[in-house]
């Protein structure tokens, strides 16, 4: 074979695993990715199938009983919410109002119900918040 | 002040607007014009280094006049800190982003002051236009001018987030920008060479040099951020798929494949299209990796979701991909291969593939990145892939890649001879073979087939570098003698590109090989344990021995000694603790507020060779919330009755707030010392990582070789002397 | 006021330091001729290649015979490299 048509026969060879690999890649990520919800989107969803919650904590609904994390995720625009149960690692800005993403699925009693060590927090925009003024608090001015 | 920088700000505008027209004017020849434009440059580079100063100067002296320092310092942020609050902020790192890339656009353009004459004047053309386009952002896009003031200057700022003080929060952002912006220049070259159709060997020397050093830095940025994710956050992890995280290895990934190909270009004057095409996309990746961490577009830890900048940062990316293709596209004809390849049994052979696999790596990690907005276009839905996807499927092609970057350095350039060849890949083979029995019989290793095939195809590599070094050494000892420890140091520095070369290599190999067996062999455990407990974990005996509990005027401290003992020896003593931190920059001092700011995780962390044991600790402090709040109350009664009689007298009001502070302080302390007397049971996660510190050491050992390559050897004296070619050839080379 | 000063000054020092070379006479010094530099570096990397290969022999990866063969293949395209740089520099061989 000249060599002409040999490099024809490589490239062709390389160009056809190329489009093999990446059908492949592309086939498998549609099944093994997860639809990210937001709570409301979530109230209608199928029990048992795994989504992606997004999301901010409702302030004052963390709770922690033993290694199991309770609180709630409402919309990102606040309308409706959702209580969640978790267990594993805790990132550590997760609190009030933090915006997290979670994995899981939604329980038969509409619990959202995490997957181990899924849990992240983004980390909030402006870099500090303003800690909540305390009407009762009284200043003496130096 | 502001005005200071302000004005320096708009004139750095304006000159490298100016640079650009005179860069450009002067590129038929006239030197006067292309010193001009490069002096242009240099200026750039003094007035943005102005307003750094300028604005470091403002933090450090608690100037809440700029409107940068009140937003991301506070009196309190200790000063360090106060001194990398810059790139915290959206305005910050632009200016950092400017400032980088002038000081490299002017180094680029003194090391070429006397080379590349036709290249320069469009190479300085495009790194002013990308500079005077993020000066121009500070300047006219909404919210980001660094020298935006507050009048009148409020007292205090809103203080810097707690989890980005840490040491390597002063690195790992300049670093990782410093590689971004250091790709502007090979691609910036890359354009003028192809405006000019002048993609020759003295272009290819300089921009070999500019894409090796901006690699440096790109994996030094790269190396400090798991570094810090795995020392300073509570998951123990280095690597998590983030999108921003996969976002700065794109564009390393394409460099790596550059650094290779383009040495086939300087073969074979093959691959020419390939090359710049590489270099276009590595540039657009670095561009895009600067998006993403500003922009809401993807959900990631980093991405500060607030930015009124992205959207013009991608249309750099398109303004840079589209004139890219139509400069390529145009320029074809000059871009034909001079020759073919002689062989498949040679260097350039596995160049290739080490290209193909490396832009398969980056294609994985680009659609798995992407994958949110890819979903929503199809199906409307934003899905998004999870770490053991990208795991997954890169796993395999790392794996190959280990396998070539061992056969690479074995083969020869041109064409191997085999009958001679054969002999190296015996070793290398055998030890290969060897390790991977051994391993599979005497530890657990073969439970994990990937992870053991990395291991034996490691070997492999290894052991064929330091054959290398080993026979290269005794070549050069059959030459002139010596110790076989100072051929090989010789040999090394005679031959920098190809040892420094393999140094990367063995360290790219060690890397892998701490990843794969940190990530494959982890011992990942939750446990909760009441002081004195203990546990056991694989062979370590861990005993909760007591809390610890303190508090200053910036965080309250809770945490627990732990002993932790193997085979009945003290192996460590660690303290890892939370860290509760006020908010910032409010008169709110109550002992409450501690709890509703930041928490950070200080790990307890052994390092060693074999395995890194990690610990982080989970405190309960439902208990102290409550006491917290009655304490405050009672101190709120405290404080009523002192603002009356500060009302009644005046005078009294310094002695008043004196004292307040003192009993918030008693009274903190003394929750503090609740935390310890009452000892909750506390939650420890602990990890057992083998092999993890090979992670950082073999990282070392890449930059060290790099170093190496990098390192210009001395200028050959080239004597001219009228005699036949072949004698001359045969001097000159003697002297090379 | 203070600021129009000050941005007056920077500009002068800026306007100073950017123009200096426009106030010269137009020089024609010497002028690397980009054909020549082109050559030089190919020459480099050239004895940079004949080099490799003399490593290459020397660690056995390379046959005698195919060493033989590539060294005078290289040195060959050596010396083309010098032919055409030594007409180009205006020498007689």
């Amino acid at each position: 074979m000249d060599p002409a048509r040999k490099r024809q026969i490589r490239l062709g060879v390389a160009l056809g695993v190329a489009v093999l690999l990446a059908a492949a890649l592309v086939y498998t990520s549609f099944s093994a990715s997860t639809e990210a919800r937001e709570p409301s989107q979530l109230l209608s969803a199928n029990p048992g199938k795994t989504y992606e919650l997004t999301g901010k904590v409702v302030p004052g609904s963390i709770e922690r009983s033993g290694d199991e994390l309770r609180f709630r995720v409402a919309d990102r625009d606040g309308s409706r919410s959702l209580p969640v149960s978790y267990r594993g690692a805790v990132p550590d800005p997760f609190r009030d109002g933090r915006e997290i993403i979670l994995t899981g699925e939604l329980s038969e009693a509409g619990t959202f119900v995490g997957e181990r060590d899924t849990l992240i927090t983004k980390c909030p925009s402006k870099f500090t918040e303003e800690a909540e003024e305390d009407p009762e608090h009284v200043v003496i001015d130096e | 002040m502001i005005e200071l920088g302000s004005a320096a700000l708009t004139l750095a505008f304006l000159t490298a607007l100016y640079a650009i027209v005179a860069a450009l004017i002067g590129r038929d020849g006239d030197r006067r014009w292309i010193e001009s434009s490069r002096r242009a440059v240099y200026a750039l580079c003094m007035l943005l280094t102005l307003c750094v100063v300028v604005i470091e100067i403002a933090f450090a002296g608690d100037d809440f006049s700029f409107n940068i320092v009140q937003q991301h310092s506070s009196i309190e942020t200790p000063t360090f800190y106060k001194f990398t609050a810059m790139w915290s902020s959206q305005e910050g790192s632009l200016l950092l982003w400017a400032w980088v890339l002038s000081i490299a656009a002017s180094a680029a353009l003194f090391a070429t002051r006397a080379k590349l004459r036709e290249i320069v004047p469009y190479a300085t053309a495009v790194m002013m236009g990308v500079a005077a386009f993020f000066v121009g952002l500070m300047l006219f896009a909404k919210n980001v001018n660094p020298f935006a003031g507050l009048d009148p200057a409020p007292a205090d700022g809103v203080g810097l987030n707690p989890l980005l003080q840490h040491p390597s929060m002063m690195v790992h952002p300049p670093m990782l920008y410093s590689g971004y912006v250091a790709f502007t220049i090979p691609f910036a070259f890359a354009v003028g060479a192809l405006i000019t159709r002048r993609l020759d060997a003295a272009w290819i020397r300089s921009t070999r040099r500019f894409a090796l050093i901006a690699w440096a830095f790109l994996g030094i940025g790269l190396l400090l951020g798991a570094r810090w994710s795995y020392t300073e956050l509570g998951w123990g992890g280095y690597w998590a798929w983030d999108p921003v995280e996969n976002a700065a290895l794109m564009p390393w990934l394409m460099g790596t494949a550059f650094l290779h190909s383009i040495m086939v270009q300087e073969k074979r004057g093959m691959l020419k299209v390939w090359n710049v095409s590489l270099i276009v996309a590595t540039f657009s990746l670095a561009l895009l990796g600067t998006f993403l961490v500003r922009s809401g577009v993807l959900q990631s830890i980093h991405a500060f979701g607030d930015s009124t900048v992205g959207p013009y940062i991608l249309a750099l990316i398109g303004v840079v991909l589209i004139g890219s293709v139509v400069l390529i596209s145009s320029r074809l004809d000059d871009l034909r291969s001079e020759r073919r390849m002689d062989s498949l049994a040679s260097r350039e052979a596995v160049f290739m593939v080490n290209n193909l696999l490396l832009i398969g790596l980056c294609a994985v990690i680009f659609w798995g990145t992407f994958f949110p907005l890819i979903s929503e276009l199809f199906t409307g839905d934003r899905a998004s892939l999870a770490a053991p996807w990208f795991d997954r499927y890169t796993t395999p092609l790392a794996i190959v890649l280990v396998l070539f970057t061992g056969i690479g350095p074995l083969l020869a350039w041109r064409r191997v001879s085999w009958r001679s060849a054969r002999r190296i890949f015996i070793w290398p083979a055998a030890i290969a073979a060897l390790a991977a029995l051994l391993l599979a019989l005497t530890t657990d290793a073969a439970s994990n087939p990937w992870a053991l095939a990395l291991f034996a195809f490691g070997a492999f590599a290894l052991t064929g570098l330091a054959q290398e070094f080993w026979r290269g050494g005794a070549a050069r000892q059959a030459v002139s003698g010596g110790s076989m420890a100072v051929a090989m140091v010789a040999v090394a520095a005679r031959n920098r590109r190809r040892y420094g070369g393999y140094i990367v290599h063995a360290g790219i190999a060690v890397l892998l090989i701490g990843i794969a067996a940190s990530s494959s062999f982890q011992t990942n455990r939750d446990v909760s344990l009441r002081p004195g407990q203990s546990t056991v974990v694989n062979d370590y005996r861990i005993t909760y021995e007591r809390p610890t509990a303190s508090v200053n005027d910036r965080a309250f401290t809770f945490g627990a000694v732990l002993d932790v003992k193997k085979d009945g020896e003290r192996f460590a003593l660690l303290n890892p603790t939370r860290r509760y931190f006020r908010p910032t920059g409010t008169p709110t001092p109550t002992v409450r507020s501690f709890f509703a700011g930041e928490s950070t995780s200080e790990v307890g962390l052994k390092a060693g060779f074999k395995s890194d044991f990690w610990t982080a600790v989970q405190t309960d402090i439902s208990g102290i919330e409550r006491r917290a709040r009655m304490a405050d109350e009672r101190f709120r009664e405290v404080m009523a009755v002192l603002a009356q009689r500060v009302q009644r007298d005046p005078a009294q009001a310094p002695a008043a707030a004196r004292f307040a502070r003192d009993v918030l302080d008693r009274t903190a302390g003394r929750v503090a010392e609740l935390y310890s007397s009452q000892a909750p049971a506390a939650t420890f996660r602990v990890i057992v990582n083998p092999l993890v510190s090979w992670m950082w050491i073999g990282a070392l050992i890449a930059l060290i070789g790099a170093l190496i390559a990098i390192w210009p050897s001395a200028e050959a004296r080239r004597r001219r002397v009228t005699s036949l070619y072949g004698a001359r050839l045969g001097r000159e080379l003697s002297r090379a | 006021m203070l600021e129009l000063l000050i941005g007056a000054a920077l500009l002068a020092l800026v306007v100073i330091f950017v123009t200096a070379p426009l106030r010269r006479a137009r020089q024609s010094g010497p002028i690397v001729d980009p054909e020549i530099a082109d050559l030089e570096a190919r020459k480099e990397a050239k004895y940079r290649e004949i080099r490799d290969a003399q490593l290459d022999h020397a660690v056995g990866k390379l046959s005698d015979d195919d060493f033989r063969r590539q060294d005078a293949e290289l040195r060959r395209e050596a010396i083309e490299i010098l032919k055409r740089l030594d007409r180009l520099q205006g020498r007689s061989p």
